[in-house]
């Protein structure tokens, strides 16, 4: 399968500029933490690019998100800027999120970008919540929910799609099947892999999309997202993808055989949408040549603005705990 | 001024905040139609209609994420978990979100969501329904934790919960719902984030909150009838704990008993007990006492549960020891 055409030039410039800024800025990511620039828990997304571009691109800018713990490339699509990712990340002043989060927990409110969640499953509720707000305050807008497979397992998840079917709340439940809970395989942690059966149950309409074809997640999200938008109801996409990377840094991928990350890595969506583009004549080496520098400026840029950043005074640890004392 | 029960104090503080804000609602299990499981909300649907008095499925742990959702996005939710025990389906959701939200994303959200739920034993009910875990709550960060141990307190908690752009768990005594009391329903409420003194003596501090408040009344007035005078200090907020109260009881007394229906170990007491070591122990002039729910998941046998818990004849027992009596 390749990956479907875009609608022009400018189009294809669009999807491939996004996607190669979460790539590269991932490259550096792992880079920076062989040298212990960043500490933690560093969840890399590369091989699912196209799921965040594509889908978070087909929403609208007041458009809820509420994304998990391998965030970083939803968070760069909707617009929290390179070097605050980066700076979270090295746990400075200048990052997203104070320096309090780290890469599981990127938030940008002001982008209605509510949070990377760590506990899988936890964000689901809270998705629920803020649709129920919008529905209340009479906001129309969508919440995009993202979760992996490992989500379904979890009560919550079961909870979630109920009370958002019951109460009609307009919930889009984007589920990001890479094929692994942690490092459980799909049929190693799921009863039943089709995964869209598990919508059915709560009546919530639900499809599957090539989540490596960019293009076919854009337009499968944009048609989903309208039409929670204008029916106010929950929907569900499956996007089928697959991590090319380990869990996290410290995963040494015992329970996949290396063969398999080749012939997935075979369908790297950054790659089939370039052959795509190259054969309908949409993007030449010089464009491309082009979109890669200016990526590579922008990911240097962040380092730099990481580097320089300031680290918290020891004196703010306690801040923001609540935000009143109490009288 | 009127003579009102717990129960219609929270009643009265929810239509109060739900009349005067429309982004207030209630939401929980059998809240509705039912009229919640203590009857707390009887009659609010009527009044406030179901989108605003939301029955929900049996999902703690969802409806009350829900409730931090909705927060988050702009409302004033009430969630009601009909008791502490199913509380802990949803102890994900308090402590892992309500709790986190706000330091995690650097100051740029707060969840002002109020969760309200009922504590304790002395019904019957068994282990599953009967616990106290308030000392649990009262130990997380992100938290604010009240406890109503009196009928104005069960309407001023209500409402002072809800100005809080904080999370607020607030507990509410299920053997207290029917206890009648003075309540006015035009008084400030912001007094509740404070102790109070709510009977004064110089011999021993008797300090309590919620279920045990009123059996420490008892007491005091069963030890005044020895001739011995106590002071009975009502906790009320949990989290934070008012240490400037805490020391000045003990600079009064210099002997206290600390009484709370959690589990001896790890009890709410036992930091209350560190506070005043920490704070006043030049002050004290006895060790002080605990008293706190046996080591035992609550038996339904009548005698066996009223052992289990704090009773009147244990606190009056623990005073006199501090006093060098029996």
């Amino acid at each position: 399968m390749s990956s479907s055409a875009p609608s022009d030039r400018s189009h294809a410039r669009t999807l491939l500029h996004q996607m190669l800024r979460i790539r590269r800025l991932e490259e550096k990511c792992a880079e920076v933490y062989t040298q212990g620039k960043i500490r933690g828990f560093l969840h890399l997304y590369i091989g699912e690019e196209a799921v965040a571009v594509g889908a978070i691109g087909a929403l609208e800018d007041e458009d809820a998100i509420v994304a998990t713990y391998r965030e970083h490339g939803h968070a760069l699509m909707r617009g929290v800027p390179m070097g605050a990712v980066m700076a979270e990340m090295y746990g400075k002043a200048n990052g997203c999120s104070r320096g309090r989060g780290g890469s599981m927990h990127l938030f940008a409110v002001d982008r209605h970008f509510y949070g990377g969640h760590a506990i899988v499953g936890g964000g689901l509720p809270i998705a629920v919540g803020l649709a129920l707000a919008d529905e209340m305050l009479g906001r129309r807008r969508v919440t995009a929910c993202f979760f992996g497979d490992g989500a379904t397992d979890e009560g919550e998840f079961h909870e979630a799609l109920n009370l958002a079917a019951l109460w009609k709340l307009p919930v889009l439940f984007l589920c990001e099947n890479n094929g692994y809970a942690m490092g459980t395989a799909l049929d190693r942690h799921e009863a039943d892999v089709e995964l869209i059966h598990k919508p059915a149950a709560y009546g919530i309409p639900a499809e599957k999309v090539d989540g490596m074809d960019v293009v076919a997640v854009e337009r499968t999200v944009r048609y989903e997202a309208e039409t929670v938008r204008e029916q106010g109801t929950p929907r569900f996409v499956e996007l089928n993808t697959y991590r090319f990377r380990a869990h996290s840094m410290f995963d040494a991928e015992l329970y996949r055989d290396k063969r398999e990350v080749e012939e997935h890595k075979k369908r790297d969506p950054i790659a089939l949408f370039t052959a795509r583009c190259r054969e309908e004549g949409l993007l030449d080496d010089e464009a491309l040549e082009a979109i890669e520098k200016e990526v590579a400026e922008e990911v240097r840029a962040a380092v730099e603005e990481a580097e320089a950043g300031e680290i918290e005074p020891l004196a703010t640890l306690a801040s923001d705990v609540v935000s009143r004392e109490v009288p | 001024m009127k003579r009102a029960t717990y129960r219609e104090a929270v009643r009265s503080a929810m239509r109060q905040a739900m009349s005067g804000d429309e982004r207030v609602f209630l939401m929980g299990e059998d809240v509705g139609r039912y009229g919640g499981a203590f009857a707390v909300s009887k009659g609010l649907l009527e009044e406030f209609g179901p989108d605003r008095i939301r029955d929900t499925p049996l999902a703690e742990s969802t409806f009350t994420g829900a409730g931090i959702g909705a927060a988050m996005g702009g409302m004033r939710p009430i969630v009601e978990i009909m008791t502490v025990n199913f509380s802990l389906l949803a102890l994900d959701q308090i402590v892992n979100n309500a709790a986190t939200m706000r330091h995690m994303s650097g100051g740029q959200i707060n969840v002002p969501v109020l969760i309200r739920m009922a504590t304790g034993a002395g019904k019957q009910v068994a282990a599953q329904h009967s616990h106290s875990l308030e000392n649990w709550y009262a130990s997380v960060p992100g938290l604010k934790v009240l406890a109503a141990g009196t009928v104005q307190d069960a309407r001023d908690m209500v409402l002072a919960g809800l100005d809080d752009p904080d999370p607020v768990v607030l507990f509410e005594t299920m053997v207290l719902y029917g206890m009648e009391g003075d309540l006015d329903e035009e008084a400030p409420y912001d007094g509740v984030w404070r102790a109070a003194v709510r009977r004064e003596g110089d011999d021993v501090s008797l300090i309590s909150y919620g279920s045990s408040l009123p059996k420490t009344l008892e007491a005091a007035e069963a030890l005044s009838k020895e001739g011995v005078e106590a002071e009975v200090l009502d906790l009320r907020c949990l989290r934070p704990l008012d240490q400037q109260a805490l020391e000045a009881t003990v600079r009064r007394t210099h002997r206290a008993v600390v009484v709370d229906e959690t589990w001896h170990t790890g009890s709410l007491a036992g930091e209350v007990v560190a506070r005043l070591v920490e704070g006043a122990f030049y002050e004290l002039d006895a060790p002080v006492e605990r008293v706190c729910t046996v080591e035992v998941p609550i038996p339904y046998a009548k005698h066996l549960e009223d052992a289990a818990i704090p009773s009147v004849a244990r606190i009056v027992t623990a005073a006199q020891r501090t006093l060098g009596k029996g």
